[in-house]
């Protein structure tokens, strides 16, 4: 049986609640659970303030509720399960290095800013932000995987180093700007200015896109890699045509401002199909 | 001013009065050291403890344009050091370079009471002032860059050294600065005209002008010294962080001819050539430095030692910021301020296992252990340019423990620790007497400070109360009091009231008529008119004036203070 908080009413401010993870709650009382501090606007409050709690804790978090205004959910944590049923609000597994948070809902800005392990999934949409570095450093995550099946907001992968970022739905601009390493999968819609200023790793995408000038073309061919982490994917639940997974890429290296160690891979309907 | 107060049974280490750790009482009424108290006054029991004078930081950087650019471009510094909001204290970030409110209250935190900023342009004075207004508890003042002014140089070029004399003493009052100082002095000329040039020599020319730097500096130290300026002229020397720079800091140090001058941040002066022509690293040339201070009484420095760790390099050098920003750690500023100075910020991690960084770090132990007179090469880490002001406990356990600075030694890269002379003088250990000199009562004579630095009677009661500890670091990390103009400002390691500092400025006498002589280069050359660039008392609402007079050309070591 697993620890299940509830929120009482969704905050009008933003209530920061980085205890609210699996490490944090593990063995806990009810009572005890309820006495952990939050920060609510410029004050300190209790967990209790907000959530009702039940069960006991074996590991795995259950939180219900609205929380697109609580932020740092599962910041910083490194073991343990969480599944919130909702919405949750900015900094979600910010720095995490392990363990599993899955989202039914949407996640706000900063999900996974700069983690080094763990999973992040979100079925529903995220915000900016999305695995990148924090404002100030060069280095965004730096491992682990963030699933996302709706779409993201700006400069998903920021500076990302190592790691898997998948999205099902389309991207902001700027994805996988100042890229370092690391591979992202888009099965939706590129926004303006993929790949921005990035040294090395991997944008794969599944729609054409306009690339920036300081991209060349280099061929058309079919990665191994990328039929494998495909594969990964459709196991993970992203629908993913058998086409994909078989067909042809073009790849374009870049940035050529940078490095022009990374690539962008764009699925090649045409080449693919004639390719039989 | 709080009620009276009498310390008890603390162990007192007054060097400016010649008292060591001698167990007696310090009476402290209306902001003042007094003889006595009434018997019911407020009694703290210091048994077990060491009572100082509060702490004096003669050199540092937190306040003004250049240190809220180095803030701007590190975010990261922030977010990973969140100081909270309390009933007393306000919020604010930390890192390399905290902000102002983090600054005060750390300062204090440590034991210190009083903070000057070392390098604020003319046109940055309001800023600087503003900054210092929202930096509390401390007592705080800043040393004006004055040694690259277009203006001052015409005066020097045309030989004009009565009206440059005024022009000096009319800027220190205009921005209600607290010292002049000079920043490798010719070099901004040189930089803002021609790419990437920079002085090299104290003969090198000076653009079209008919100046060089050595004329310039020469200059400076005669016209404070005429102005009676209870600090002489603050010198960061040409050449800083260059090998062989050992030679200009040397010839710089004579041109005092026997008056007072202040070196800053001598150990980024004190390299040697590479030992051979195969080889590119610095040497270490602490001892000839150290030997020629030791042998005149006139110079004094602050050591400017490097802790290995994140730092934030930032100066008015602006050549030397452009030279360094490859070493950084990826970002960098370079900045400059019109008629007046030029800046430059570099993010920097001084790492124990390459070679510069460690002889660095050597050098610094280095001068203050061979230095013979605490009186006159006292304590910084140039904060943050060395390191952070929260590595000085660090830094005086290396002092003070022998057998920690040998564990310490091992560490580091070995190479530059045998280019340095650090095992000559490694047997010194320093005396919490000699830590009280260099973190106080030097400190205070150096700046001419006559009410601070020390526990006689009519002294400012700035006092920090220590808790007795083998371990040094842990000892000066937290003391247990800080008394600060008489007010327990910490008691039992917690703030009990908020309070704001002093500014402290000095106002030199000059000829009103040197303002028609000043008056038409702003109308010509600055962006800001002549009659809105003077600082006006609202800036400075705690101002204390530090009165000038002619000054001795030496400070007797260890003599009573005047």
């Amino acid at each position: 049986m697993s620890l299940d908080l509830t929120l009482r009413a969704a905050p009008t401010v933003p209530l920061e609640a980085e205890v609210l993870s699996p490490a944090r709650l593990a063995g806990l009382s009810a009572a005890e659970a309820a006495k952990l501090p939050v920060v609510h606007g410029n004050e300190r409050a209790d967990v209790g303030d907000f959530f009702r709690i039940g069960g006991a804790a074996d590991g795995q978090l259950d939180i219900t509720g609205d929380l697109s205004m609580v932020k740092r959910i599962g910041a910083g944590m490194a073991e343990g399960r969480m599944v919130v049923h909702g919405s949750v609000g900015m900094h979600l597994g910010a720095g995490m290095s392990g363990g599993e948070i899955v989202v039914e809902g949407h996640a706000g800005d900063w999900v996974g800013a700069e983690m080094s392990g763990g999973r992040i999934v979100v079925k529903g949409n995220a915000g900016h932000m999305l695995g990148s570095a924090r404002r100030g450093t060069p280095v965004g995550m730096r491992g682990g995987e963030i699933l996302v099946f709706g779409n993201v907001g700006n400069e998903a992968g920021n500076g990302m180093r190592r790691g898997l970022i998948a999205i099902g739905g389309d991207t902001g601009d700027f994805a996988a700007v100042n890229m370092l390493a690391g591979s992202i999968v888009v099965l939706g819609h590129l926004g303006s200015r993929p790949g921005a200023g990035m040294k090395r790793g991997s944008l794969i995408a599944m729609h054409p896109a306009e690339l920036l000038p300081t991209f060349s073309y280099a061929c058309t061919y079919a990665p191994v890699f990328v039929r494998l982490y495909l594969r990964h994917l459709r196991r993970l639940g992203f629908d993913i045509a058998d086409s994909q997974v078989n067909g042809s890429y073009q790849r374009w290296c870049g940035d050529g401002i940078e490095l022009n160690r990374g690539e962008v891979l764009l699925f090649d309907a045409a080449g693919t199909a004639s390719r039989g | 001013m709080g009620s009276p107060l009498r310390i008890v049974n603390g162990r007192v280490y007054d060097p400016a009065n010649g008292v060591d750790g001698a167990v007696r009482d310090v009476c402290i009424r209306d902001g003042e050291i007094v003889v006595d108290v009434p018997p019911d006054a407020k009694r703290i029991d210091a048994t077990g403890m060491v009572v100082m004078p509060g702490g004096i930081d003669i050199h540092c950087h937190i306040a003004g344009p250049k240190v809220n650019l180095a803030r701007k471009v590190q975010p990261e510094n922030h977010y990973g050091d969140v100081q909270l909001r309390t009933r007393l204290t306000r919020s604010g970030t930390g890192g390399t370079v905290p902000s102002t409110f983090a600054t005060g209250y750390r300062y204090a935190a440590l034991g210190y009471t009083t903070a000057m900023e070392a390098a604020v342009t003319p046109l940055g004075a309001r800023h600087a002032l503003e900054e210092l207004h929202d930096t509390p508890v401390i007592d705080k003042g800043f040393y004006v860059l004055v040694g690259n002014s277009v203006l001052l140089y015409r005066l020097l070029h045309e030989g004009r050294r009565e009206e440059f004399r005024h022009a000096l003493a009319w800027w220190l009052n205009a921005t209600k600065a607290y010292a002049p100082k000079l920043v490798n002095p010719g070099a901004d000329e040189l930089w803002k005209g021609y790419r990437n040039a920079n002085v090299t020599s104290l003969d090198d020319k000076i653009g079209a002008l008919d100046l060089t730097p050595r004329r310039v500096i020469a200059a400076f130290i005669e016209a404070a010294n005429e102005l009676g300026l209870p600090h002489p002229v603050h010198i960061h020397c040409n050449n800083l962080g260059h090998s062989g720079n050992f030679e200009t800091t040397l010839e710089t140090m004579r041109l005092a001819e026997g008056r007072r001058a202040h070196i800053a941040h001598i150990q980024f002066h004190s390299y040697g050539a590479a030992a051979a022509k195969s080889q590119s690293n610095p040497t270490s040339r602490a001892r000839d430095i150290v030997e020629f201070i030791n042998a005149h009484p006139n110079i004094s420095a602050d050591v400017g030692a490097v802790m290995f760790g994140r730092s934030t390099i930032m100066t008015a050098d602006a050549p030397l910021a452009y030279m360094l920003r490859r070493f950084g750690t990826g970002k960098w500023v370079n900045a400059d301020t019109e008629n007046e100075s030029g800046c430059g910020i570099v993010p920097f991690i001084y790492q124990d296992r390459v070679y510069t960084n460690a002889l660095q770090w050597a050098i610094g132990l280095e001068l203050l252990l061979c230095s013979a007179d605490p009186w006159r090469v006292v304590f910084s880490t140039d904060h943050p340019n060395g390191g952070s002001f929260m590595s000085y406990p660090r830094l005086i356990r290396l002092l003070m423990d022998r057998e920690f600075r040998k564990e310490q030694m091992a560490r580091v890269n070995q190479k530059a620790l045998n280019q340095s002379g650090l095992r000559d003088c490694q047997e010194r250990e320093y005396t919490l007497s000699e830590i009280a000199i260099i973190t106080r009562a030097g400190p205070a004579r150096l700046l001419g400070l006559a009410a601070k630095g020390h526990l006689g009677v009519g002294a400012d009661a700035d006092v920090t109360i220590y808790e007795e500890d083998a371990n040094k670091e842990k000892m000066f990390s937290a003391p247990r009091y800080v008394i600060k103009d008489g007010e327990l400002a910490i008691e039992d390691h917690e703030f009990r009231v908020s309070r704001e500092g002093r500014t402290l400025q000095v106002a030199p006498e000059y000829d009103r008529g040197i303002e028609q002589v000043l008056e038409p280069f702003f109308e010509d050359f600055y962006t800001v008119r002549f009659a809105n660039y003077p600082v006006d008392e609202r800036y400075a609402p705690h101002a204390q004036i530090i009165p000038t007079a002619p000054q001795a050309a030496t400070s007797p070591a260890g003599s009573a203070p005047r």
